[in-house]
């Protein structure tokens, strides 16, 4: 556990200076970059994809991935808001609403893949695919204007924005949950060698629909706290941000084999990302570069990852004995 | 000389049978006319197999006759196509992983199944987090714990290391400290004692002696016929995945037990002594590694098969990865061919012909996915491809029949199948044939034996002989004492990085190379 924490250690020390040197640069080229307004609105516009982080987090780990959390978070995002305009209700009644709604999608998922031995980027993809589809379909694409006056309205908390808060609670659940509960060790188990996980004993269809299952509340969170934020649902508002969150968590560490990543190292790849869109934007680079740059840092950061795990092999060869 | 036990219903009847609670002992568990099939193969057919409580069982058989497969599916990774298995009076067609855990049966397996992304404490307790998913780890318990086992095996294991970047020896402990922590009953170890140095070994059978005196059953799987002869009471011996029968130990002799196990007699002698003066075909002189090894000087002639032998942290694996370029020594040369070269990676090693073969093939040497057939002919593509870049397959069919049906005698009727299908054993001999392909003049062998059968055994052997004799110069590297005494022309002893002495496999027995190996 020790050696673990130093390797995370390590990896989080690289992230920690690259971000600290970008955010010298962007606010000595942009003053405005560096005005507390721009920081507070930057945390609160990361939030809610670092809730959906903290889900493919597990995934990840686990040796799975996650394609279909946006397109859960969409749909859970307008039924439980249908169903708070109509029936009205509480924060209470939305939590309990959307954890539950869209952790029986990742469930879904979850049954999918292990019945179906299928890959979990195919059946993700698949149902992702299907909940927007249907999505659209049933919605035709419009809107939800008329949310109720308590679900809109502006909270903080020891001035702390509501949505923050909201992620800063589940990044500590799930650091709790993978570092310290018997479970997120079986998950972490689970992605390092499946087999080995199947012999010790573990129940592989329990731990799969707990982690879908997790990334699935999760994105049922996210969605109800970006349709808090812009007080509006817009069925496609939340398409295509699956990427930028695998983008973060693979930049914090997080291996796509599975069996490795951590939740101090995705809030870091979340903050990387935010400041490069942000400061990028306030220098009035295009959002398509952007996009590009997205890219390249994931390649980028996947090939050290593969760099390094190479190097390792090697060591540990010679001191074969 | 062919066994008369050859089918599996003759030897109940047969010359040694055991009634099958002989020493009034009841029986733990009994496996009846247990059957696997994979697809077409067939693993195991009408296997019985009975453990009786507290006792020490070997189970024996060449490379592929089903032993891990019998294991696995005594610890429910396998569910049997016929047969029952018996637990407590009870009848049961197959058991879970987590129901023949709870019935006490612990499991070291050939892979040994470890969590590399974990630490060496957390792999030990893992069975814990499974027990209880929804409790807090609790790390003190799980140390003291691990530090409870290490302490009676008398090793001592870095805790917070990962798994992954231990070496494979330190991994097999780790195995073994993790299935002797559990309240186990039956202890189930599939070639533990493959990668461990003479200590280690001494110290895991005067544990599973220590089992036993609490009433713990273990049941040992091992190619080292001495060991089995050591350690067992009864042994059960398999082949071709039918019963040749159990024994009890002390009616049969080593030999009696290797004839058991292949049907065949074999017979070892020393090597003819090397006499011609070739050009060395690999020279070193003053080698030297701060910390590792210091001052080695030798010298290998075309035809010529060096024995290097010496404890775990003689230096002889480093030496040998310096040989092939992965562990660059700080002083001294190395000639190839009588030309100094520089040999910064393998990739320079390899081009100067020399191959090397590791101690630690299964997680370096192959690609498990991939078919026999590619893993062979990887190191060989750019030989094999022909004008247009592309595969010339009618050679690439004769280099893989060549090595894997003609000379390695790998078990299996099609080399398309996964590497990964293969049983232990023969998964080894496909690395050998990958490196053979290669044609090389020098040939490095890390223990290229262990946990091969005592027939296949005899097989890597005169794949050697017919390699020496074709002008290959040859380093065996191996612990086996009686391994190096009859394959070397010449018998190099390795004490804490230096050459110690050499010999002449003539004038030295067993006895006197392992004095001077300990000593
Ligand atoms: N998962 C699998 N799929 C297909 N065939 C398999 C599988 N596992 C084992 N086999 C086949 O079953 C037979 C028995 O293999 P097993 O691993 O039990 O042998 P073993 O006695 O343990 O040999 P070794 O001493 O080499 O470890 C072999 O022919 C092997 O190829
Ligand atoms: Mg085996």
């Amino acid at each position: 556990m020790r050696k673990q924490v130093r390797l995370v250690f390590r990896h989080d020390g690289q992230l920690a200076l690259i971000i600290a040197a970008m955010a010298i640069i962007f606010s000595i080229v942009s003053p405005a970059f560096r005005s507390t307004g721009n920081l507070v609105s930057l945390l609160e516009n990361y939030s809610v994809m670092a809730i959906m982080a903290a889900g493919l987090l597990v995934v990840l780990i686990s040796g799975g991935i996650d394609i279909s959390f946006a397109a859960i978070a969409a749909v859970t995002q307008y039924v439980v808001a249908l169903i708070l305009i109509n029936a009205g209700g509480n924060w209470l009644v939305a939590f309990a609403l959307a954890a539950a709604f869209g952790g029986l999608l990742g469930v879904v998922n979850a049954l999918l893949i292990y019945y179906l031995r299928a890959l979990s980027v195919i059946v993700t993809i698949s149902t992702m695919t299907c909940y927007f589809a249907l999505l659209m379909f049933v919605t035709e694409g419009k809107s939800l204007f008329n949310l109720p006056d308590w679900f809109t309205d502006d909270l903080t908390f020891w001035s702390i924005p509501f949505p923050v808060l909201v992620a800063a609670i589940v990044l500590i659940i799930t650091a709790f949950i993978l570092s310290r509960l018997s479970i997120g060790r079986q998950v972490y188990g689970l992605g390092g060698n499946p087999e080995a996980a199947k012999r010790m004993g573990s129940n592989v269809l329990g731990l799969q629909c707990f982690v879908y299952g997790y990334s699935g509340l999760m994105a049922g969170i996210a969605g109800l706290v970006q349709a808090h934020r812009v007080e509006e649902v817009v069925p496609n508002a939340l398409i295509g941000r699956e990427l930028d969150v695998l983008a973060a968590v693979v930049l914090g560490g997080a291996s796509l084999t599975g069996g490795i990543g951590s939740v101090s190292g995705t809030i870091l790849g979340i903050v990387l990302l935010a400041i490069l869109q942000n400061g990028l934007t306030l220098l009035g680079v295009s959002s398509y570069a952007f996009g590009f740059v997205t890219g390249v840092v994931i390649l980028l950061s996947v090939s050290a990852t593969a760099y390094t795990a190479k190097r390792q092999a090697r060591s540990s060869a010679r001191h074969a004995v | 000389m062919t066994e008369a036990t050859n089918s599996p219903r003759g030897q109940e009847a047969g010359s040694s049978p055991v009634p099958s609670a002989s020493n009034g002992a009841a029986p733990f568990v009994e496996m009846r006319g247990i059957s696997k099939r994979f697809g077409g193969v067939r693993a195991l057919t009408d296997v019985n197999f009975t453990i009786l409580a507290g006792e020490i069982h070997c189970l024996a058989g060449e490379n592929g006759c089903g032993k891990s497969t019998l294991i696995k599916i005594l610890s429910g990774v396998h569910v049997p196509n016929e047969g029952e298995i018996i637990l407590e009076g009870k009848s049961y067609s197959h058991l879970s992983p987590a129901a023949s855990q709870r019935f006490g049966v612990q499991i070291i397996y050939q892979d040994l199944s470890l969590f590399p992304n974990l630490s060496v404490a957390e792999n030990i307790a893992f069975r814990h987090q499974v027990e209880t998913p929804f409790r807090l780890t609790r790390q003190q318990a799980m140390r003291k714990q691990a530090e409870a086992v290490m302490e009676r095996l008398k090793i001592s294991l870095p805790l917070d290391e990962l798994v992954g970047s231990l070496p494979i020896a330190t991994r097999q402990l780790v195995a073994i400290c993790r299935a002797l922590s559990a309240q186990a009953r039956l202890v189930v170890m599939d070639e533990p004692t493959a990668s461990l140095t003479h200590q280690e070994v001494d110290a895991l059978l005067a544990t599973i002696h220590g089992l036993k005196s609490h009433g713990i059953a273990t049941v040992f799987v091992s190619h080292r016929l001495d060991e089995v002869m050591t350690i067992a009471e009864r042994v059960t011996v398999l082949r071709d995945g039918s019963n040749v029968g159990t024994y009890r130990v002390r009616d049969i002799d080593r030999r009696r037990l290797g004839e058991l196990i292949t049907g065949q007699v074999f017979e070892s002698s020393l090597k003819a002594p090397f006499l011609t003066e070739a050009t060395p075909a690999l020279e070193v002189r003053g080698l030297t590694r701060q910390g590792q090894y210091a001052g080695v000087d030798l010298v290998v002639r075309p035809g010529e098969v060096l024995g290097i032998t010496g404890r775990l942290g003689s230096g002889r694996t480093e030496l040998a990865l310096s040989l092939f370029g992965m562990n660059p020594p700080d002083a001294g040369e190395i000639r190839v061919n009588d030309k100094v070269v520089r040999l910064r990676n393998n990739r320079e090693a390899i081009r100067h012909g020399i191959a090397y073969v590791s101690e630690d093939r299964l997680s370096l040497g192959l690609v498990m996915p991939q078919s026999i057939a590619d893993n062979t002919v990887v190191s060989v593509l750019d030989r094999l491809t022909g004008a247009l870049g592309l595969i010339d397959a009618v050679r690439r069919n004769q280099t893989i029949d060549h090595w894997i049906f003609q000379e390695l005698r790998v078990k299996t009727s099609t080399a398309d199948r996964p590497v990964q299908q293969l049983s232990g054993g023969n998964q080894q001999r496909v690395v050998l044939a990958k490196w053979l392909a290669t044609e090389p003049r020098v040939l490095i062998l890390d223990s290229p034996t262990v946990g091969v059968d005592i027939g296949a055994k005899a097989g890597i052997y005169q794949v050697i002989d017919a390699l020496a004799a074709r002008g290959l110069a040859i380093i065996l590297i191996s612990d086996e004492v009686e391994e190096v005494l009859h394959e070397s022309h010449r018998i190099l002893v390795m004490l804490s990085g230096r050459i110690a002495a050499t010999y002449d496999p003539h004038r030295v027995n067993e006895q006197e190379l392992l004095e001077a190996i300990h000593a």
